[in-house]
């Protein structure tokens, strides 16, 4: 009935030490945010037996602060909407160094993920007609993000939970348990992962309340476990945030892809120090909001860079009419991708234009009416009034930029979301590649479905081609993953640190030295650093006890931390140039001939990582004409264009227009 | 503007627990969960506590803050004098786990219990068509952030355990009344949500409109409509005089 659960005696001189609760499932889901939840939905909807693991309680994902929406090209506010422009506005946004692949099976298939959230229950805001309502957002061309209010992120959370729960309804109607072919584990960490054959086998981990061990068999394993943001100081993420998925790929042998690339969304609250950090949504600007420096100048107006050049306003009246009539303006600066946003307000601030507490001014009070602004922004609104005790309605808001999201992550096969490692896939935030070096706001709710979706089905894909033939996990290394979980309290003994001091001179580090603008003497001593570190890490020290002991479960996230941030500095160090959500000072322009070199890190030990350059492949041709050859020609070297329609049309000498 | 504050803070597991008192230090604009988070970091590494996000929208740290039931993440500090004791103790409903995370299944218990949204069998995806006016009202409980703020300071359960396997509490009954608002929801949840979910418990005193963080005004514009649909079916005597004199059922 339940899942199978047996205890694994510890009878041989190199077995673990104490009785291990055991599972088996097909599919194993590490993470519930919004692609763990769809990617479970899916494994389990085509018959496989599949287990939740939620680092948090159920519902509490990091998913429900993604404020903004979901991009869907459903065209319901712009009929003019449809996958290739948005397959388009992607590329652009990643500077054309996504993995295209991803990025147009992304802009196909995120409509009918969104659709299908309505016949789970979700309640999307509408259009007068009755349609899903769409709003504008940096750099997409038509209103495209379906939204509600701005709570987007909670209401995909809450209706993917409830999916679940009705799934697990229709199970107990047949069989008399609710978690007989879908079962969330709550509050529980995996540490570790089990290969078998160069195969995924199992993973370990231990459940937060009790601190007991608990080890998963199973040959499908989903990575869905989000980003590394907790390794800097100033960020939107929250404590869970800390790279597990990335760095049980690496120590799994599988690889990670563009970790150079993170995205600092332009607009945190900066005061009071507290909150520092926390999201102010781009729902903000897209509503009509803007930004000033400490002399009440739009400033984004003079920080178009020539890419954008004919896509964006040149005066404020211009911007303005936008919000009403888009099919005959062009859209104000503000609404930038966020990478150029983020440098701009880094630059005015550097100035000496910014705000009393260094961020700059982030205005809607001036442009909304205090009704609408509490009827479009209701969050913020409360997240202004109770925190900083300011009222958006009356005030403009200081904002800064914050640590927001990793573009990097395991290098996946796109359409089956595997990873070099059989067995091990990867959706949402944790994978790389879809993004390329900067994500458009809206594009994460709809990549965690699409992948989310894609991850389930080549996982179950995955099961039924073994055969019946499941790697078996090894129980000496059963054994090695409890005595480094357990490494902490023994370390207390010889005298080990404070976990939480070495988080912090960790999270320090990198916000100093990989920063928003990065140079190369800077991160070569970020490296030098996080060796000292990897030495403390190895010895932190907790006291007390298993249960629910905040410190020991820091302790083992911090090796996590480490891992990613090494990867982060190495390549970010490696890549010579500036692109999207990596912007180096000794090297300011973007650079053609790193646009199709891909940065892949692999695990050298507990803690070292080897980083490979390897080339994209290149755009499939009937993709690669979507795009104008003149705006190619900003990203791509001569040669790669070789065999664009109007490269083609050229050589039998008929201009293109 | 840093000052030292007297925080008292409930230790313990299942067994057996005490209040324990600590000085620490208080800094300009922060909130009860920073101080519990200064706590961890230096003198009470295992002091034990949920959280996530830190800006009100996970619904995790709930806690009872000078025996208010809060969300310890906007409680600012400012709402206090620097002389108060502040006391943090766990949520009283639920059986504690250690320090101040409960053991909160009931909740996730009471969410299996409530049918699942049944659309229109026939409708498509992509088909759906609704006016903004008529899902807003539904939206407003979606809103939740399930905080469980509202299920701990009920006093159907608070005080009385034998309540629980009855009541859905405040958190479910208007999950209830959102699914019987959703414009395209087909199922009949009226006589459900009387006697499967407990409603009748429930005698709108508003005390978990009061502690509800996200302000949604779950006794006036959940609780009691469905109470009053409820009874429009159940004993409404027109109704039933109707239904015999034309021979007709439900009209």
């Amino acid at each position: 009935m339940n899942a199978v659960t047996t205890s694994e005696q510890a009878t041989t001189s190199n077995g673990p030490t104490e009785n291990i609760e055991r599972h088996e499932y097909d599919v194993i889901v590490i993470g519930a945010g919004g692609a763990g939840l769809r990617a479970a939905i899916e494994a389990r909807m085509q018959g496989k037996r599949t287990a939740i693991i939620s680092k948090s309680l159920f519902g509490k994902a990091h998913t429900v602060m993604a404020e903004g929406g979901c991009a869907a090209s459903m065209g319901n506010v712009n009929p003019n909407d449809n996958w290739m422009v948005h397959y388009r506005d992607t590329m652009r946004g990643g500077k054309f160094l996504n993995n295209w692949r991803m990025a147009e099976l992304h802009a196909k298939e995120a409509p009918d993920r969104v659709w299908e959230l309505e016949t789970y229950g979700a309640l999307f805001d509408r259009t007068k007609d009755g349609k899903i309502s769409q709003r504008n957002f940096g750099g997409h061309t038509y209103p495209r993000l379906a939204h509600v209010g701005d709570r987007t992120g909670l209401e995909m959370i809450r209706t993917l939970q409830q999916k679940v729960v009705s799934l697990q309804q229709e199970d107990y109607r047949e069989t008399g348990d609710y978690e007989a072919n879908i079962r969330v584990f709550h509050e529980t960490t995996i540490t570790e992962l089990f290969k078998a054959d160069g195969k995924i086998a199992g993973c370990f981990g231990y459940y937060r309340s009790t601190g007991k061990f608990v080890r998963f068999d199973a040959p499908a394993i989903v990575l869905a476990t989000g980003g590394v943001g907790k390794s800097y100081q100033v960020t939107s993420n929250s404590w869970e945030y800390t790279g597990d998925g990335h760095a049980l790929a690496l120590r799994a042998g599988a690889t990670l892809i563009n970790m150079e690339f993170l995205q600092f969304h332009p607009t945190g609250m900066v005061w009071p120090p507290s909150v520092k950090g926390i999201l102010v949504t781009e729902s903000v600007r897209g509503d009509g909001g803007v930004l000033r420096n400490s002399e009440g100048e739009r400033f984004m107006f003079n920080y178009v860079p020539d890419v954008f050049k004919d896509q964006y306003a040149t005066t404020e009246e211009e911007g303005d009419r936008w919000y009403t009539d888009a099919d005959n303006n062009r859209r104000p600066p503000e609404l930038l991708p966020r990478d150029e946003v983020a440098r701009a307000i880094n630059s005015e601030v550097k100035a000496g234009r910014g705000s009393p507490h260094g961020g700059v001014f982030l205005d809607i009070a001036s442009r909304l009416s205090p009704e609408e602004i509490q009827k479009r922004l209701p969050s913020m609104y409360h997240q202004f009034k109770e925190l900083a005790d300011v009222d958006i309605t009356k005030e403009p808001m200081e904002v800064g930029p914050t640590c927001h999201y990793v573009m990097g992550g395991v290098e996946v096969e796109p359409d089956t979301t595997m990873s070099t490692v059989p067995g091990l896939f990867a959706a949402g935030e944790v994978a790389g590649g879809m993004h390329g070096s900067n994500r458009l706001g809206g594009n994460s709710l709809s990549d965690l479905l699409v992948f989310g979706r894609r991850a389930g089905m080549g996982a179950a894909e995955y099961v039924d081609g073994l055969a019946g033939v499941r790697p078996a996990v090894r129980i000496d290394d059963v054994a090695a993953a409890e005595q480094r979980a357990l490494l902490p309290f023994s370390s207390a003994t010889e005298g080990g640190e404070n976990p939480f001091v070495v988080q912090l001179e960790l999270q320090k580090t990198m916000n100093d030295l990989v920063g928003i603008i990065r140079k190369a003497d800077e991160m070569e001593m970020a490296l030098k650093k996080l060796e000292d570190i990897a030495t403390r890490t190895r010895t932190v020290s907790v006291v007390g006890h298993r249960e629910f002991n905040p410190g020991w479960h820091l302790a083992l996230d911090l090796r996590n931390m480490l891992l990613v941030s090494l990867c982060v500095a190495k390549a970010a160090l490696e890549r010579q140039e500036s692109r999207g959500g990596h912007t180096r000072d000794d090297y300011p322009a973007m650079d053609s001939d790193w646009r199709h070199v891909l940065l892949v890190l692999s695990a050298l030990g507990e803690d070292n990582v080897e980083l490979v350059r390897k080339e994209q492949v290149a755009m499939r041709p009937e993709l690669l004409d979507l795009f104008e050859l003149d705006e190619l020609k900003k990203y791509y070297t001569g040669e790669e264009l070789g065999g664009h329609r109007a490269g083609s049309a050229a050589d039998s000498g008929v201009e293109n227009a | 503007m840093s000052y030292d504050a007297h925080f008292r803070v409930w230790r313990g597991d299942s067994e057996k627990g005490e209040l324990v008192d600590y000085p620490v230090e208080v800094n300009e604009g922060e909130v009860v969960l920073d101080i519990i988070h200064r706590l961890q970091q230096t003198e009470a590494g295992d002091l034990a506590v949920r959280w996530n996000c830190k800006a009100g929208k996970c619904g995790s740290c709930s806690m009872e803050i000078n025996g208010k039931p809060r969300l310890a993440c906007m409680t600012r500090m400012s709402t206090f004098t620097e002389t108060e004791t502040i006391t943090v103790t766990p949520l009283r409903t639920f059986p504690v786990i250690r320090d101040l995370v409960t053991d909160v299944s009931f909740n996730y218990t009471k969410a299996r219990e409530v049918p699942s949204f049944a659309p229109p069998p026939d409708l498509e995806p992509g088909e759906y068509r609704m006016q903004q006016v008529d899902v807003e009202r539904s939206q407003e409980f979606r809103k939740c952030i399930e905080c469980y703020l509202c299920q701990n300071t009920c006093h159907v359960v608070r005080d009385h355990e034998e309540n629980k396997e009855n009541f859905a509490g405040p958190r479910y009954l208007m999950r209830i009344a959102e699914l019987d608002m959703h414009p395209l929801d087909v199922a009949d949840r009226k006589q459900e949500a009387q006697e499967e979910h407990g409603l009748g418990y429930c005698n709108i005193t508003k005390c978990c409109t009061e502690v509800c963080p996200e302000h949604i005004k779950i006794t006036d514009n959940a609780l009691i409509p469905l109470k009053e649909r409820v009874v429009d079916r159940k004993y409404d005597p027109l109704v039933w005089l109707g239904s015999k004199i034309f021979k007709r059922s439900g009209a």
